[in-house]
């Protein structure tokens, strides 16, 4: 099925221009393809909005009630631009039900994916950053304006922020594909991917900073979580890259780390598809 | 008679699917146990959620950390009870987009019934077991002076909580008639409405407030229960009994639930699918 022919184009340190607009094209499919989901997409944005009131009210009541009327080191306008910013983030990064891949193993789709001249993690890398840029003009910004309506944002004070939270965010998308991608591959070996999705979508909630603030904790056990595991990569660094906590190096830094988890995790992609086309048993024929 | 030999004999085919149902998710002994401890871990991973916010603070809302935790495993000893009973109704949006409520409707049960015995999932009955734990020990810390009443209110305010939460389930689920796409919309009331309850309602403030806690009444699952017990005073200006008014809130939000999907199977009957 697999020829050394076909392996050597899809090694993907040989990325030739054909390939460069393949993967162009993926992406606008991407976008696309979400784009008709419009139904679901709104519904999407009232529950994060919800959501948003929610969080926001107790992280602000939990500001109000210290001595310094901050938590954490956010002030309460940070806070507020927090949580708001995570309910957009949770959509744009798509944290939670991405099973496709999963999907397509159980059901045998996946051997299509595989005669492709693609590598499959750069064709579904393309398409997720296809839906992320749709997500960023709809689930992001519109729970953001709600956010800004009711509650007073924080204005970030270096000009320099707004485009390192964009960059920030990118690499937030693709540190959180590559993690989902890796949760779905786990598939070729398990079948069944209930119980990691599980396991996942409970662990992401409370590790990615959604559910608090990681600098509510120990700063000792949020470092250890920063360096040690990706999650505060997905969502905490670009928020904290939002609010400004901290300064523009410590900003620039927390970028760094993200760029560096992307790496490491896209590179364990590669070596776990690697690894499951080799042990790949076919369902159904 | 013969009517209710047919309520027995009905009653008797929901038995059997549910103990299907028990049978074959228990039927692989280690991965059932891999999945009993993983929906163990569920309750845990939210009680962090709220422990983290006392690291920063000793009060939230007027109440301390004891008093907190209270009324957070009354919430989620209702929501975990509701999500074993009624949690499944959630899957309904998938049936309706794919076509398989027609099955459903065809058979001689009722539609409410089957659809929550064929999906029934018994582990999770580990996350009831962890937040009754959890609601002991917090009970227990907040030195509660127990008389009569409170040893009933302790019983009936989970149960009457389960209620209003199922109510909610199937309200919300209902959605899915009308709505073919509705994705994650009943999300922002059933988990939503969890996390609305797991703090003190003083937290919340303007519209907001009035339209959770009292529009919809869930400040009656975990707030006002948990003041009765607790012997507080409401900031907000309800009498002390007001914890007992739990259970008239969760049957008027099951009367409305009950007639809410009753409009909804008919509209999706009516349409003709």
């Amino acid at each position: 099925m697999r020829s050394d022919l076909a392996t050597a184009s899809r090694i993907p340190g040989v990325l030739r221009y054909p390939q460069i607009t393949t993967i162009a094209a993926l992406a606008a499919a991407g976008f696309r393809r979400y784009a008709t989901y419009r139904q679901a997409t709104a519904a999407s944005i009232f529950t994060n909005s919800v959501f948003g009131f929610l969080r926001c009210y107790v992280l602000l009541a939990v500001a109000k009630s210290t001595a310094s009327l901050t938590a954490g080191g956010y002030a309460q306008d940070q806070l507020a631009t927090y949580c708001w910013a995570s309910q957009g983030l949770l959509g744009m990064v798509m944290l939670w039900g991405w099973t496709e891949l999963g999907d397509r193993i159980r059901t045998g789709d996946v051997v299509s994916d595989l005669m492709r001249p693609l590598h499959p993690v750069i064709s579904y890398l393309a398409v997720d950053l296809g839906r992320a840029a749709h997500a960023a003009t709809t689930r992001f910004v519109l729970p953001m304006v709600t956010g800004a309506i009711f509650f007073d944002l924080y204005d970030p004070r270096r000009i320099a922020t707004y485009p390192l939270f964009v960059v920030s965010a990118a690499l937030g998308v693709v540190v959180c594909f590559a993690c989902r991608y890796l949760v779905n591959a786990a598939g070729f070996w398990l079948l069944d991917i209930r119980g990691i999705m599980m396991i996942w979508t409970f662990g992401t909630a409370v590790l990615t900073g959604l559910a608090f603030p990681l600098h509510f904790l120990p700063s000792g056990l949020v470092t250890a979580l920063w360096v040690l595991t990706p999650f505060p990569s997905i969502m905490q660094a670009p928020l904290d890259v939002l609010v400004e906590h901290g300064s523009a190096p410590v900003q620039l830094g927390v970028i760094a780390g993200q760029a560096a988890w992307a790496a490491v995790l896209l590179g364990i992609c590669w070596h776990v598809q690697r690894r499951a086309e080799r042990r790949l048993v076919i369902q159904g024929g | 008679m013969y009517r209710r030999r047919g309520v027995y004999r009905r009653l008797g085919v929901y038995r059997r699917l549910v103990g299907a149902q028990v049978r074959s998710h228990s039927a692989y002994r280690a991965s059932f146990a891999i999945d009993l401890a993983t929906n163990a871990l569920i309750p845990i991973i939210d009680l962090i959620a709220v422990l983290a916010m006392f690291q920063v603070t000793r009060t939230l809302g007027g109440f301390d950390i004891v008093q907190v935790l209270v009324m957070y495993a009354l919430a989620a000893t209702s929501f975990a009870i509701a999500d074993l009973a009624v949690g499944n109704i959630e899957r309904i949006r998938f049936y309706v987009r794919q076509g398989l409520l027609d099955a459903v409707l065809v058979r001689p049960l009722s539609a409410l019934g089957q659809l929550l015995a064929v999906d029934f999932t018994i582990r999770r009955v580990a996350r009831i077991a962890v937040v009754l734990v959890v609601l002991s020990l917090a009970v227990s810390r907040a030195g509660v002076d127990w008389t009569p009443g409170r040893v009933a209110l302790i019983v009936i305010a989970p149960l009457s909580g389960a209620v209003f939460f199922s109510a909610l389930f199937v309200g919300t689920a209902t959605v899915a008639f009308w709505w073919i796409e509705s994705g994650e919309f009943a999300n922002a009331f059933t988990y939503g409405g969890r996390d609305f309850t797991s703090y003190p309602i003083t937290v919340y403030s303007g519209f907001f407030r009035r339209v959770f806690a009292f529009s919809l009444g869930f400040a009656f699952v975990g707030y006002y229960p948990a003041l009765t017990l607790l012997g507080m005073t409401d900031p907000l200006g309800l009498p002390s009994w007001a914890g007992w008014l739990s259970p008239l809130v969760s049957m008027a939000a099951a009367g409305v639930a009950g007639l809410v999907w009753r409009l909804g199977i008919r509209h999706y009957r009516s349409t003709g699918s």
